[in-house]
């Protein structure tokens, strides 16, 4: 067990684990912030994706004691962000979700996304989004929500 | 025998409430008229929130949006104000035409419409009485708006200043459900009420819940289905810190077991559990394996097997020059759902009674096997229903092993609330999962270019032969779960015959979303569309040609796309447009789908599709399911779209090796459209699913010349 610090949605945390534990099961677990997602354990659903110093990242793949002083961002946390505000406006208003648990992880990939580039094209948000599983398939809706995204940000 | 006649027997035979799940007629019918009480289900708050209850799981098809729409619209209650809330498990919330709690064959609109129209008309009336008798006026000249019951001479007064007095009164047995010109929620778009929090993570799935003191468990499960520990090693186990214990647990009703590790942390058990060296037994059970399951049902695919539906000459075929016959062969893999939320479910046992929390499809007997397994009555456990990270059927084992599980590993954890999870490690290699399939059919074609006799042989395991349920959807040994979609054709064939082979093999399975006609409509919407394109006809107008002229709802659904599809006379080179139509119960569907071959993949544009499904509660909800169920159905076409098994192992761990669709394999874009209809409203969230994967070859072979007979699509 170690004593490790971290910066999370703007707040400095302080946990005891084992320095091996995921940042996912710390963000879950310790913190209790469980809008971020378990769904594969080896970054191949993109669930768990969290912002580190702004990337999209998957959370179950980065061992919380390599996190450093890099700042953490969670779907809590996203709305402080202009952008996470519009995004999650968006997902709202094109009625995106289903069962919605992938989703905190698909807007957090879009945030990273729209934040390096305001108009992408459908060939970006591919590419961006292609780590990202819906098995409810609300993948038209989430194409709809981006483009609407981006028009509000421009 | 058709289909129909298949199971009206079996409902006389059984005398049964659930089977009136798979009769082809509105299933209200069947109904007995039940008078619901109002505050089971509806709470007016003082602050003028009204929790509608949601007698049914939502995973995700929209439910407790809709549910609360028809009940507010009967209510006239301000919808701005309205929140969902799900029921626990209780008589009460029993579907009112099955008879027990359950979410599946996309039942719930289509039995609840009327139980919930009810129950809202009847809240309004005991508010409205509440209102009257304090202003000494009549009932009748009442009326009420936007949660605020109106007086004759402009009295006013708000559902929350009434609750308290309405909720003493009798509730009216019989009361005047609006007519349907007066509708201003029902068929009016509707966003999710769970939209925001499941856009800002504040939505609380079974997975996130936390209480003091839970710790989280994990099983090591055999490497063989229903294999037994023979002795195991757990020191390396318990020496990571944060594991509370481990011991072996019974797995599903005895069959086989499994190594139960309990910690802390997820992270904890997961450690410990690789740690464990565990000596196995497999001797005593059947080792599977896909090459061998392929030749043998293969082979039985070529015999005549139990007769289904008998219509015509089923001899017709042999007569048939080979000129004029196609012999197919399919075959289809195992398929494993994979709800983005893994299994999961917490149980506290405090001996005399218990608390658990799940997302069960089927809570009547999920319950009743948790309290088999610890020994008390069901109704001493408190079983709470949530929000499911997807379901696709997954939720609704028949065995009920999750439920044993935990409540094996509950009852020796006196008083810990315990969450158990299923890893993705578990989940995918876990098993109940969509039989493994083999069609063959033979077809003979007439003069005309229409089918004129068809043979068809469908070899799979059953789902619920040997459950509870085989009397409610089985007769004389037929699953009509294995050829739904086949032996319910609307297509006007006059010699026709289905046959069965029912094997048995030691891999569990399961209904997974469209369960039956998730290859069946493959198999006869390839082949229609191979005579059309025989034929040189269009394939929209071959199959309106062929459809039975009283299938309205197919006819309707063919047409609607036709004058959708414009596009597909229009399509750009190298793109090529497939047709399928699909029944699934009640509703029909049919789709367009645009598609090209991008870096040896299916590559789909575009798919417009038709549906037929009564009146639309929430047309938005309804193009929601569509788009989604057509994703979901492309998991079938996926490169490694199939669970396979060598020597008694399942191949697939994870995502890595059993791989749904991602944004880029979906359709890009997709229009839905409705028939107008003021029929009763039928099934949804199942109906797209099947439409995909033939549409998709169809077009395919429009490009390649190839047929498609066997899924997944490996190569083009």
């Amino acid at each position: 067990m170690t004593t490790i610090h971290i910066l999370v949605n703007g707040e400095r945390k302080t946990i005891t684990v084992d320095p091996s534990t995921p940042l996912l099961w710390v963000l879950r677990e310790e913190l209790k912030l469980t809008g971020t997602k378990y769904g594969c354990g080896i970054g191949a659903c993109g669930a768990c994706t969290v912002h580190l110093d702004g990337a999209g990242t998957r959370s179950c793949l980065v061992p919380v004691s390599l996190v450093g002083d890099r700042k953490i961002v969670t779907i809590e946390g996203v709305a402080s962000d202009p952008i996470g505000r519009v995004v999650q406006n968006a997902w709202v208003d094109n009625d995106v979700v289903q069962c919605g648990y992938c989703q905190s992880g698909q807007i957090m990939s879009v945030v990273a996304l729209l934040k390096s580039n305001r108009k992408p094209t459908n060939a970006n948000i591919e590419e961006s989004m292609g780590g990202n599983l819906c098995r409810c398939g609300t993948y038209v809706r989430i194409r709809e929500a981006i483009k609407s995204a981006a028009e509000r940000l421009a | 025998m058709n289909r129909r006649t298949f199971f009206r027997i079996s409902a006389a035979a059984t005398g049964g409430f659930l089977i009136g799940m798979y009769f082809d007629f509105p299933m209200s019918a069947q109904a007995a008229p039940k008078v619901y009480p109002p505050d089971a289900f509806v709470h007016i708050k003082p602050s003028g929130e009204i929790v509608i209850m949601v007698n049914r799981v939502e995973v995700g098809q929209g439910t407790s949006t809709a549910l609360p729409m028809i009940l507010a619209e009967e209510l006239d209650a301000d919808w701005s104000k309205v929140i969902a809330e799900i029921a626990p498990a209780a008589d009460v919330y029993k579907d009112p035409v099955v008879g027990m709690q359950m979410l599946g064959g996309s039942i719930s609109i289509a039995n609840s419409y009327q139980q919930y129209r009810e129950l809202g008309a009847r809240t309004r009336a005991m508010l409205i009485s509440a209102a009257a008798d304090g202003w000494l006026v009549a009932p009748e000249q009442c009326r009420t708006a936007n949660s605020i019951v109106y007086g004759p001479a402009n009295q006013k007064a708000s559902y929350a200043e009434l609750a308290e007095d309405a909720a003493r009164r009798p509730i009216p047995e019989k009361v005047q459900l609006k007519d349907p010109s007066e509708f201003r929620l029902i068929g009016k778009p509707t966003r999710r009420l769970d939209g925001r929090a499941k856009s800002n993570g504040s939505q609380k799935f079974s997975i996130d819940l936390d209480f003091p003191g839970m710790k989280v468990a994990l099983l090591a499960r055999p490497p063989v289905f229903f294999g037994r520990v023979r002795s195991f090693d757990d020191a390396d186990a318990r020496n990571v810190p944060g594991v509370v214990d481990v011991f072996e647990i019974p797995l599903a009703k005895g069959k086989g077991s499994a190594v139960a590790v309990v910690a802390d942390r997820f992270w904890a058990a997961k450690q410990a559990r690789d740690r464990l060296n565990i000596d196995w037994d497999l001797s005593a059970v059947e080792h599977a394996d896909s090459g061998e399951l392929r030749s043998r049902f293969n082979g039985l695919s070529r015999t005549t097997g139990k007769i289904a539906v008998n219509r015509g000459d089923a001899k017709a075929i042999d007569t048939v020059g080979a000129d004029k016959r196609i012999v197919a062969e399919y075959e289809f893999p195992y398929l494993a759902h994979a709800p983005m939320e893994p299994l999961n479910i917490t149980l506290r046992n405090d001996g005399d009674r218990a608390e658990a929390w799940t997302t069960s499809q089927v809570p009547d007997t999920q319950r009743q096997a948790m309290a088999e397994v610890l020994g008390l009555p069901a109704d001493r456990i408190t079983y709470h229903i949530g929000f499911a990270g997807g379901a696709f059927g997954r939720r609704g084992t028949l065995d009920e092993h999750l439920e044993r599980e935990v409540a094996a590993v509950a009852k020796r954890m006196r008083g810990i609330p315990i969450k158990l999870i299923w890893t993705r490690e578990d989940d995918v290699p876990g098993g109940y999962y969509r039989p493994m399939v083999a069609h063959r059919v033979e077809v003979g074609v007439g003069d005309d270019g229409m089918p004129s006799a068809w043979r068809h042989v469908v070899v799979g395991q059953g789902i619920v032969l040997g459950t509870p349920f085989e009397s409610f959807y089985a007769k004389d040994g037929i699953e009509a779960l294995l050829i739904e979609g086949t032996s319910d054709t609307r297509y006007a064939i006059p010699n026709f015959q289905v046959s069965v082979h029912h094997p048995t093999v030691n891999v569990p399975v399961l209904s997974w979303r469209s369960v039956g006609y998730s290859h069946n409509t493959f198999v006869v919407e390839t082949l229609i569309d191979e005579l059309a394109l025989r034929a040189n006809a269009d394939p929209i107008a071959y199959r309106l040609k062929l459809v039975d002229p009283s299938a309205k709802r197919q006819r309707a659904a063919l047409s609607l796309l036709n004058e959708k599809s414009g596009w597909r006379n229009a399509l750009p080179p190298k793109h090529a447009c497939g047709i399928a139509l699909s029944e699934y119960h009640e509703t029909a569907s049919a789709c367009a789908a645009d598609v090209s071959i991008e870096d040896g993949r299916p590559r789909i544009h575009r798919v417009s599709v038709a549906v037929a499904c009564g009146l639309a509660v929430n047309p938005m909800t309804i193009e929601n399911q569509f788009q989604g169920g057509l994703a979901f159905g492309v998991t079938q076409l996926m490169a490694k779209g199939a669970i396979t098994l060598k020597h008694g192992r399942v191949d697939q761990r994870n995502f890595d090796g059993y791989t749904p669709p991602y944004i880029k394999d979906a359709p890009v874009a997709v229009d839905v459209h409705i028939v107008p209809s003021a029929e009763p409203p039928t099934a949804v969230g199942e109906c797209p699913v099947p439409l995909i994967a033939p549409a998709v070859v169809n077009a395919l072979a429009r490009l390649t010349g190839k047929r498609y007979r066997s899924l997944p699509l490996v190569t083009l």
